[in-house]
């Protein structure tokens, strides 16, 4: 039987995102330039939700993006069925500090595909990456700049990250021995 | 000399002579020498057993395409003679589409000479009505019946001119033979593939109307009343030429017909997926044509069945419908449709069947055969009416394979078959036979 | 839910509603990508697509082409002579060819119908059929139906009427099926002679007059009007198709709403369309070419894979 253990609830997520938004702005030096990237489909959600909590912070108009990597992934020629591609709406990246948003950072796949979608769009200054959860087993040498919680995981386990937007409820969520 | 053949308590059924009772039949000298119940046992004679089987003058298919000369890889007079005799046939008539035409003596005679050779079924000529088929200047038809042809027909396109056909008609009285017309109105059919309907319409492919088969039936039906002369329309398709012929035989006209197995089995919807072997001309048409088709069968207004056998190469058929020749083989499964089509639902009495598969084409083409009577031809089918069996074309006599009804169960079948008092096939031996050609 | 295209597009007739409503949802984000700097996206890459004309057409093969190379796979264009057996190699041949050459997907227009079928039935490689005799042209339909989704932001209950040569018309048939299954009416409009006979079956309106046309739909979708049309007999001139059939906006001025105006091109100006509709306000004409990459870049993602991963829309299982 799988077991459900909590790794944030509702005012634990909503301090640690707090927390990143400010350390976003630090490690950015500032909001002058600055883009957050959310990843399909929690890092949109979670994106915006720091953009909020940026703009709400420092007056500003954080300049937002979501972006689609199913087209860049790695296993596409091998995975069976195809993935349903998300919408990628981004606004210029040149010259600018880019913050990739995903909500769990696990094999690194995910970003490695990112960062080359992101390479098409324009040349940023620099990107940073975001994320909610770290729960190693990385596959590629890929690190995050700035993390909410790290949580050390077997393969067989599972995180769901829950955002009342698509899903009703905050939360975070460890899923064991499935 | 040929040993006589005793056929063993069969049901014979023979409608040229009413007769329909269990007896037995002598054959000697290649003729039948009598039917009854004390015919004692010569010594020498083969006995063939047919208690619980039918015995039937021997099946007789007016319409037939042997592709000799000029397409000896996909059927000769001998491979397709052997396939009608597989199929029951005792007799079949070559149409004159070969390459080069069967539109002068010569190639008359190379057809009998052929035939002879193969010593199966009989393969009857029919001559061409215009040189080349072209439509345009009469053939021989004095020359042509003398070498041995039975009909005359440009079968495989249409008689275009009407005073062509009228002429034919006319001519033909001379020599008693009925002039047989592929009825298509050429400018109507031009570039069709399919009857035109609603699959047609869905896959995309240019239409055949069923009025181009009746616009020609009509005016057929016109010449024939004008001039006197004996029309035999081909392989009848619609319900609406059934209707024209109807009318036509109420008048009394001289006029005939036959209609194939494929037209009183299948509809246009066969042509789905663009089945190539479903493809053939006149097109498979609606079920109402079907239908009609049956209807003309059981009430007499068509005369007979014959097959339209038409062989073709598999490369022929594996490519683009459009592309596709038109055509199927028939001999080897027509009895089999037949039965189970038309005589297993009630259609069709087995009366009925051998008068429309024998008696009737003997007669309208005035052939050897069509009956038991003493002293006629003795050429004979022992059809086992409830056989069941799939049809597998790898097992064909014929040396084609362009079927639909590859993989369909069909009930009864032809168990022995002989000509002038020979068996030249048995169902029981079969494999033991090597398929000619 | 899940849907998938399996292995072949051959026409919009054996889809489901469902799969074609997964083709026009999958071309939504592909639309994108052909606005971006970069106009490329590696989800192809390392497929080899044969794009095999036997019918020359610039447009449908710039189109795909486009689509492909969008998508990151290699391509090559074949255009073959003619599709008669009278010109040497048998299609069958020319499949076996290309199979041997280890390809990954093929787009095939060829003027005998069915040809795309055949193809597909005897290679393992993915078929497309960018339109096959007077079958179907279903990335055509596709295209069309994506257009007129984007502009009413619905098919269902939509009246749309194609207008012209039904009879020889593979984007009409392609047209048909794929709006009728997503709940539009379609009617069709032309000179009797070019109306299929049994049109009616396929579950569409026939409007006699191209007036009745312009009453009666949302949107028109006016086909080409081939020239050969008139050397065969099923019209008697160019000129008398315009002053009967043409759409010109004296016509449509006396529609009760706008119509909304499409053509799958290229266009005969001045017979079935006048200038001034073709480039007037409603017209979606360029729209519809634009739309017409995004329609094959998702065919092309969808088929080179099997049925869609639905689960993505579950939980945060990746990183």
């Amino acid at each position: 039987m799988p077991t459900r253990t909590s790794l944030l609830d509702e005012r634990a997520l909503t301090r640690t995102l707090a927390r990143m938004a400010t350390e976003i702005v630090e490690r950015a030096h500032g909001t002058e330039g600055l883009v957050l990237v959310g990843i399909q489909r929690r890092g949109v959600e979670l994106a915006d939700r720091l953009k909020r909590l940026i703009d709400q912070a420092e007056g500003s108009q954080v300049a937002f993006g979501k972006l689609d990597i199913t087209l860049y992934r790695d296993d596409l020629q091998t995975v069976g069925p195809r993935p349903v591609v998300g919408e990628t709406r981004l606004p210029n990246l040149d010259g600018k500090n880019v913050v990739i948003v995903d909500d769990v950072l696990y094999t690194g796949r995910t970003i490695r595909a990112a960062l080359d979608e992101c390479a098409d769009f324009g040349r940023p200054r620099r990107i940073l990456l975001c994320v909610l959860i770290d729960r190693g087993g990385r596959e590629l040498p890929i690190q995050a700049d700035i993390v909410g919680i790290t949580a050390s995981t077997s393969p067989g386990d599972r995180v769901d990250v829950l955002v009342t937007e698509l899903d009703g409820r905050d939360a975070v969520e460890l899923v064991r021995g499935t | 000399m040929t040993r006589p053949i005793l056929v063993l308590g069969g049901r014979v059924v023979d409608p040229s002579r009413g007769t329909d009772e269990v007896t037995d039949l002598l054959l000697a000298g290649g003729k039948v020498e009598a039917l009854g119940r004390d015919l004692g046992r010569p010594d020498e004679a083969v006995l063939v057993e047919a208690a619980g089987k039918v015995v039937a003058p021997g099946l007789i298919d007016l319409h037939v395409h042997l592709r000799e000369p000029g397409q000896e890889d996909v059927e000769t007079v001998a491979s397709g003679a052997m396939a009608a005799a597989a199929g029951g046939f005792s007799a079949v008539c070559a149409m004159p589409n070969t390459d080069p035409v069967t539109d002068n003596q010569a190639a008359i005679g190379f057809i009998v000479s052929q035939a002879q050779r193969a010593g199966k079924a009989r393969v009857y000529p029919i001559g061409a009505i215009s040189l080349g088929q072209n439509g345009q200047q009469l053939a021989e038809f004095g020359e042509l019946v003398g070498a041995g042809a039975v009909a005359v027909s440009d079968d495989g396109r249409p008689v275009v001119s009407s005073h062509l056909m009228r002429t034919a008609l006319e001519y033909a009285r001379t020599f008693g033979i009925p002039v047989a017309d592929h009825c298509e109105d050429p400018t109507l059919a031009a570039g069709g593939a399919m009857h035109e309907g609603l699959v047609s319409t869905r896959l995309g492919l240019k239409g055949i109307p069923a009025a181009a088969e009746e616009i020609m039936v009509a005016r057929d039906i016109l010449l024939a009343e004008h001039t006197g002369g004996h029309v035999h329309l081909c392989h009848i398709s619609t319900r609406g030429s059934v209707e024209l012929i109807r009318r036509a035989k109420e008048k009394g006209l001289r006029v005939t017909a036959e209609a194939c197995p494929h037209h009183f089995t299948l509809t246009h919807e066969a042509c789905e997926g663009y089945n190539t072997n479903a493809k053939m001309n006149p097109p498979l048409r609606e079920p109402e044509d079907r239908e009609a088709i049956r209807q003309g069968l059981r009430d007499g207004t068509i005369d007979c069945i014959c097959t339209d056998h038409a062989p073709h190469h598999y490369d022929a058929k594996e490519r683009e419908f459009d592309d596709a020749p038109n055509g199927i083989i028939g001999l080897e499964t027509a009895l089999g449709l037949a039965i189970t089509e038309l005589v297993q639902p009630g259609l069709l009495s087995l009366n009925d069947l051998v008068n429309r598969m024998s008696v009737m084409p003997a007669r309208i083409f005035n052939l050897t055969g069509g009956t038991l009577a003493p002293g006629a031809a003795g050429d004979v089918v022992v059809i086992d009416p409830e056989a069941a069996w799939v049809v597998r074309p790898e097992e064909f006599y014929s040396k084609s394979r362009n079927t639909p009804f590859a993989g369909r169960e069909l009930r009864g079948r032809a168990e022995v078959t002989i000509v002038r008092g020979q068996v030249v096939f048995e169902h029981a031996r079969r494999g033991s036979v090597a398929p000619a050609g | 839910m899940t849907a998938s295209l399996g292995k072949d597009l051959v026409g919009l007739e054996p889809l489901s509603a469902e799969q074609i409503q997964l083709i026009l949802d999958t071309a939504e984000p592909f639309k994108e990508v052909s606005e971006r700097p970069i106009k490329k996206v590696p989800a192809l890459r390392g497929k080899t697509i044969v794009n095999l004309f036997f019918e020359a057409s610039t447009r449908t093969r710039i189109s795909f082409e486009f689509a492909e190379k969008r998508l990151s796979a290699d391509t090559v264009n074949v255009a073959a002579a003619g599709s008669s057996v009278s010109k040497g190699e048998t299609l069958v041949d020319t499949a076996r060819n290309l199979e041997a050459m280890r390809i990954d997907m093929v787009v095939i227009r060829h003027g005998a119908s069915g040809a795309a079928q055949f193809l597909g039935q005897r290679i393992r490689s993915n078929v497309i059929n960018a339109g096959d005799g007077k079958h179907e042209h279903p990335t055509q339909g596709l295209l069309d139906m994506l257009t007129l989704r984007d502009r009413f932001k619905r098919l269902r209950g939509l009246k749309v009427a194609i207008c012209g040569d039904i009879l020889h018309s593979r984007v009409a048939r392609s047209n048909i099926w794929g709006l009728t299954k997503l709940g539009a009416e379609v009617g069709v409009c032309g000179p009797a002679s070019l109306l299929p006979r049994n049109v009616h079956q396929l579950g569409v309106t026939i409007l006699p007059r191209i007036e009745d046309a312009i009453q009666w739909a949302d949107a028109l979708n006016i086909l080409r009007l081939q020239l050969e049309r008139m050397q065969s007999g099923f019209l008697p001139s160019l000129r008398e198709y315009n002053r009967v059939f043409g759409v010109t906006s004296e016509r449509l001025s006396k529609a009760p709403k706008d119509l909304l105006i499409l053509h799958p091109g290229p266009m005969n100006r001045g017979v079935e369309i006048d200038s001034d509709v073709a480039d007037g306000p409603h017209s979606v004409i360029l729209p519809q070419v634009t739309n017409g990459v995004a329609i094959r870049m998702a065919v092309l993602y969808l088929l080179a894979g099997g049925s869609p991963d639905w689960a993505g829309q579950g939980g945060g299982v990746d990183g």
